[in-house]
């Protein structure tokens, strides 16, 4: 069986959980809603919140991303079906593309929700000019955060007194993606005067990420998940 | 350029900072030290010879 | 259980005579860096008291990078196969205490040197932002030696974290550089050294260097008997189990 085939099979599996429990519409959609509301009360000023309505989006993707990551791995844990998978022969490098794939297009849904809240609550305007970079910023992103969250998530699933590191671990290692999404989403709005023009190599950051993450990932994941 | 590094407090300000790190510096390195050498005491009558190939 | 040991190796387990006599010039530099830091050099024209904190925060700065890097590299022995060695993980775990140490020491000179001299205890540079990334990644890393399972899974697991933090490092060192360009002035402070002054930073460079290789050298070996001890352990449960077993 390719990696491609077993990739494909555990997304449409994690995805298929989805559907059936709904956790992820029920749960954590919530959750970055309200975190959403909570930066509102804490930075109790409109223009500020204009202003910083780009970081307040990736934070809160961020929060959510830490969430979306343990849930994806309590899934497998239930029944011990990642040891499963591996006792059967099952390439990891084809475990971690396929939860990848899922925790990304979750991710993807997610950030929709938190943007459309920002444009309502915050006031946040998206320029025309902006769509194209804005687009490419959530897709680079989205990427690199599904990368991230599946190869540290698979470390930190698993025994309990795990779940607190994750992030510890995790959230480090994304603040490249914090500052280049941000920066690449400000650009977007046309936040402080930026120019969609100063977007560009943000995304040239984040597709590095990404990329580096992406490959790396298929080789380590096999060796973080081993117990 | 020099002018922005001006000291903008005068020298017997400056010396408590000095001291401090000096201090933590020190103490930090003596505390891990003598932690490290504590723990090794305590643990090395119950580990075999063979296992202390260094001695 | 009791080995018939010697009292002085009782009392200083982990000491050779190598790290007997590297522990009396480490003592001596320390000295030397306390004698010649404080006392024996003069004040700066500009920094005036200030500049000798510098004699602590460059060189703990410079070990802290380098005792990461030596973590990186023994990862990266304990992953290939052929120099496969627990040594290289335990090296690389006492590596890692150490850097945090002096990364520590880094971070708390530094805001107290930048306190005296721009009047602020930190600013988001992108020096000062990178390290103390590298801080938090480290902790995280020992947190992860920490997780349990056999020592082979330790190794191997943060052998993995540790190079992961090795990718992560540049790509965070780059994004916080164009957040946030580098301070104009810090580069001339630093350059601006001459004579005791300088002699004094390189004391302290070669006082912490001799004291790495120390700390690095007794953790390591300290390690090793924890491990020895862990074996102990589990062989005496398997022997007790047979022993059970031989009953019936």
């Amino acid at each position: 069986m390719s990696t491609w085939r077993i990739a494909r099979l555990i997304a449409f599996k994690d995805l298929r959980i989805e559907l059936r429990s709904r956790v992820v519409t029920n749960q954590v959609l919530p959750f970055a809603a309200l975190v959403m509301v909570m930066f509102a009360f804490a930075l109790d000023n409109d223009d500020v919140l204009t202003r910083v309505a780009p970081g307040l989006v990736w934070l809160a993707t961020l929060f959510s991303l830490l969430v979306l990551v343990q849930r994806a791995f309590a899934v497998e844990n239930a029944d011990g079906a990642l040891d499963a998978l591996q006792v059967a022969g099952v390439r990891p490098s084809g475990i971690f593309l396929g939860k990848a794939l899922a925790l990304a297009a979750q991710l993807a849904v997610l950030e929709v929700v938190l943007l459309l809240m920002a444009v309502v609550l915050y006031q946040a305007e998206v320029a025309a000019s902006g769509a194209v970079l804005l687009i490419i910023t959530f897709v680079a992103a989205t990427t690199g955060l599904a990368f991230v969250g599946t190869l540290y998530g698979g470390l930190a699933a698993g025994a309990k007194g795990r779940e607190t590191l994750l992030p510890l671990l995790m959230l480090p290692v994304v603040a490249p993606v914090l500052i280049g999404a941000t920066r690449a989403t400000e650009a977007a709005f046309g936040t402080n005067g930026a120019t969609s023009s100063e977007g560009w190599p943000w995304i040239g950051l984040l597709t590095l990420f990404a990329a580096l993450f992406g490959v790396v990932g298929t080789f380590a994941f096999g060796s973080l998940i081993d117990e | 350029m020099s002018g922005v590094l001006a000291a903008s407090m005068s020298v017997s300000e400056q010396t408590p900072y000095v001291i401090a790190s000096y201090v933590v510096t020190l103490g930090g390195i003596g505390l891990y030290t003598w932690r490290m050498l504590a723990r090794a005491r305590k643990i090395a009558p119950q580990v075999r010879e063979e296992d202390r190939p260094w001695t | 259980m009791t080995s018939a040991v010697s009292p002085t190796s009782i009392r200083r387990p982990t000491g050779t005579r190598f790290s007997r006599v590297l522990g009396v010039a480490t003592l001596v530099g320390l000295v030397w860096l306390v004698v010649f830091g404080l006392f024996l050099s003069p004040n700066d024209a500009t920094q005036q008291a200030g500049v000798r904190i510098l004699y602590i925060h460059v060189p703990s700065a410079w070990l802290a990078y380098l005792a990461f890097g030596v973590t990186g590299v023994s990862s990266l022995g304990y992953l290939i196969k052929r120099t496969r060695s627990l040594t290289w993980d335990r090296i690389a775990g006492a590596s890692a205490e150490v850097g945090v140490l002096f990364m520590g020491i880094t971070l708390v000179s530094g805001s107290l040197w930048g306190r005296i001299s721009w009047g602020i205890f930190w600013t988001w540079d992108s020096r000062l932002t990178t390290t103390a990334f590298l801080f938090v990644t480290y902790i995280g890393y020992l947190a992860v030696r920490n997780l349990g399972g056999t020592h082979q899974q330790r190794a191997k697991r943060s052998a993995v974290i540790a190079l992961l933090a090795v990718l992560e490092v540049p790509l965070v060192h780059f994004s916080v550089t164009w957040w946030r360009p580098l301070h104009q002035n810090e580069s001339v402070a630093e350059g601006e050294l001459s004579g005791l002054m300088l002699f004094s930073l390189f004391v302290g460079l070669l006082a912490f260097t001799l004291l790495y290789v120390w700390l690095v050298l007794h953790r390591q070996r300290v390690l090793a008997m924890e491990d020895a001890l862990d074996d102990q352990g589990l062989d005496a449960a398997l022997a007790e189990r047979r022993a059970e077993g031989a009953q019936v």
